[in-house]
């Protein structure tokens, strides 16, 4: 199976050679209503986040005295993937995916400025074609910095998996599925700063540097361009 | 002598500008084309004499923006702005808010901030203008001056350790919104002016919070009757209204819109110009794209013509 990954040219299986990331496109504030919102598509992978806050929370006592609070809700489209699935609102995987994205902007949003105020993250992915967990995190950091919210630094999210004896960027669905293992992270690209290592299947210690290496090369890459989609959208309100 | 360590880009613009011996330590208020801009986590400046403002932190000595935005320095403070956040209150300003929820001697009110303001049951006029304490009287029948929902201009009082603003209608101007409608912006677009309560000579009295909501109403005089009326400070009645009233009132939403959607400051002679603009067009039209983008083009052609007249 995993042979099938890899052609024998070294070229994947969506042509890409192993440390090539996928087609980014980026769009930085495109609701109005919202404080503040983006869209990235990494290749064929689709997502939307919206961002609303800091404001007063909704419920009195989701509120904290010293800091913000972030709520995170993550959603997947029922038309996203080849095959039509719906999802709950209470779906567990869902539910966890969110909490994994509000836990790696925790630490990095400077919450204690907001104290008694939440900020509300709306991620929702449009199409899915592997990697939609670093893609949700790459457009709320976008929306994040577009709605005016001070972190310490970018999020910056990539993954990276393991396949014919290389380590592969930027998996797409038919590598995700074909039970590759893959590492997804998020860093702070000025500090060199891991915020999230997620990795939910089994790989050998002797290869896990080889692919945390391509994962933050890819982080780093990502980066720039989402600098220069920040710079291109920042705006201030011109006279008349 | 000081000076901020500027990314390569903006130091390449500023290379001009540095020849005329104004790069120095005094006040940089910055021209629309020499501003830094830095996003999150850029380093602004090294030097550890320069104090930190808002939308900034430091980390090891180093001044790091938190916020994408344009550098700011005020001799020592360097602070960021950032282009486009939720509205942040200064004492003195007008604000436009809706009623969100009642509490004991105070009413919530939503004015887009980080948190609800507080406006104290000490802080309005009564009706019929009577000067006197607060009884658990009035306490009791605070729904009757301000329900949930209620559209409210008012002034920001004083601020709560917290952040949380305390607001005050203690003021004719101020007070319950009726004969009109709503049109939300962004706070940046509204700039703190002398003035915030605009007289359209069409008949349309506009409120211009600074907190990015703006109040358009049908213009009612303000006498000094008004304020001993026992009725009409906390009437939920609107006053009759015309046709072509309706019709004026919707044009300036939708040209106060316009001018929010193509990212303009908004003030009196914007909208005053823009409204002259828009006249070629009928009402509804002014929400498509390239109507609008065609008004805000003659309004600024209108008001430079009338700058050099």
């Amino acid at each position: 199976m995993s042979r099938e990954l890899l052609a024998p040219e070294g070229l994947r299986v969506d042509g890409r050679r192993p440390p090539e990331l996928r087609r980014l496109l980026t769009r930085v504030g495109l609701f109005a209503v919202a404080d503040g919102s983006a869209y990235v598509e990494l290749g064929n992978t689709k997502c939307l986040a919206a961002v609303y806050g800091p404001k007063e929370p909704r419920t009195q006592s989701a509120q904290l005295h010293d800091r913000a609070v972030i709520n995170v809700e993550y959603n997947v489209a029922s038309f996203s993937s080849g095959e039509r699935k719906s999802r709950t609102r209470r779906d567990k995987r869902l539910l966890e995916i969110a909490s994994v994205i509000k836990r790696t902007f925790e630490p990095v949003v400077m919450t204690a400025t907001f104290p008694r105020s939440e900020i509300d993250i709306y991620i929702q992915i449009l199409q899915l074609d592997g990697g939609a967990l670093h893609a949700a995190i790459n457009a709320s950091c976008l929306a994040m910095i577009d709605a005016g919210i001070p972190m310490s630094d970018y999020v910056v999210a990539c993954s990276a998996g393991f396949a014919s004896g290389t380590a592969l960027l930027d998996l797409n669905y038919i590598e995700e599925s074909a039970e590759t293992p893959a590492l997804t992270v998020a860093m702070l690209p000025k500090s060199g700063k891991l915020t999230m290592l997620n990795m939910e299947s089994r790989l050998h210690l002797d290869h896990f540097k080889d692919v945390l290496d391509l994962a933050t090369e890819g982080c780093k890459s990502l980066a720039e361009s989402l600098d220069e989609a920040v710079r291109k959208a920042c705006k201030t309100p011109r006279p008349i | 002598m000081l000076e901020i360590s500027l990314p390569p880009r903006a130091q390449a613009r500023r290379a001009g500008t540095a020849a005329d011996g104004d790069d120095d330590d005094d006040v940089d208020m910055g021209g629309a084309g020499d501003r830094q801009l830095v996003t999150p986590g850029e380093t602004i400046t090294t030097d550890p004499a320069f104090m930190r403002g808002h939308g900034t932190f430091t980390h090891e000595q180093a001044l790091v923006a938190s916020v994408a935005g344009v550098v700011e320095r005020v001799n020592k403070l360097v602070s960021v702005r950032p282009l486009k956040s939720r509205y942040n209150g200064e004492i003195g300003d007008v604000v436009v808010g809706r009623i969100t929820e009642l509490g004991p001697k105070r009413w919530k009110v939503d004015i887009k901030g980080r948190q609800d303001a507080v406006l104290l049951l000490s802080s309005i006029n009564l009706p019929g203008g009577v000067q006197r304490r607060k009884s658990e009287s009035d306490e009791l029948q605070m729904r009757s001056f301000f329900a949930e929902g209620d559209l409210v201009s008012a002034e920001v009082q004083s601020f709560f350790q917290d952040g949380g603003a305390s607001l005050q209608t203690r003021n004719i101007k101020y007070g319950k919104l009726r004969n009109g409608s709503l049109v939300m912006v962004h706070s940046a677009q509204i700039k703190r002016s002398k003035s915030h309560f605009i007289v359209l000579s069409c008949g349309v009295d506009v409120v211009l919070g600074v907190n990015g909501y703006v109040w358009v109403s049908k213009h009612v005089p303000i006498t000094p009757e008004m304020e001993s009326d026992p009725e009409g400070l906390y009437s939920n009645q609107n006053e009759p209204m015309t046709e072509s009233e309706r019709e004026t009132i919707a044009r300036v939403c939708n040209v106060i819109a316009a001018l929010g959607r193509q990212n303009c400051e908004i003030h009196e002679s914007a909208i005053v110009y823009a409204y002259d603009a828009s006249l070629d067009y009928a009402v509804k039209e002014l929400l498509k794209v390239p109507v609008q983008e065609a008004i805000v083009s003659q309004a600024s052609a209108l008001l430079r013509q009338a700058a050099t007249q």
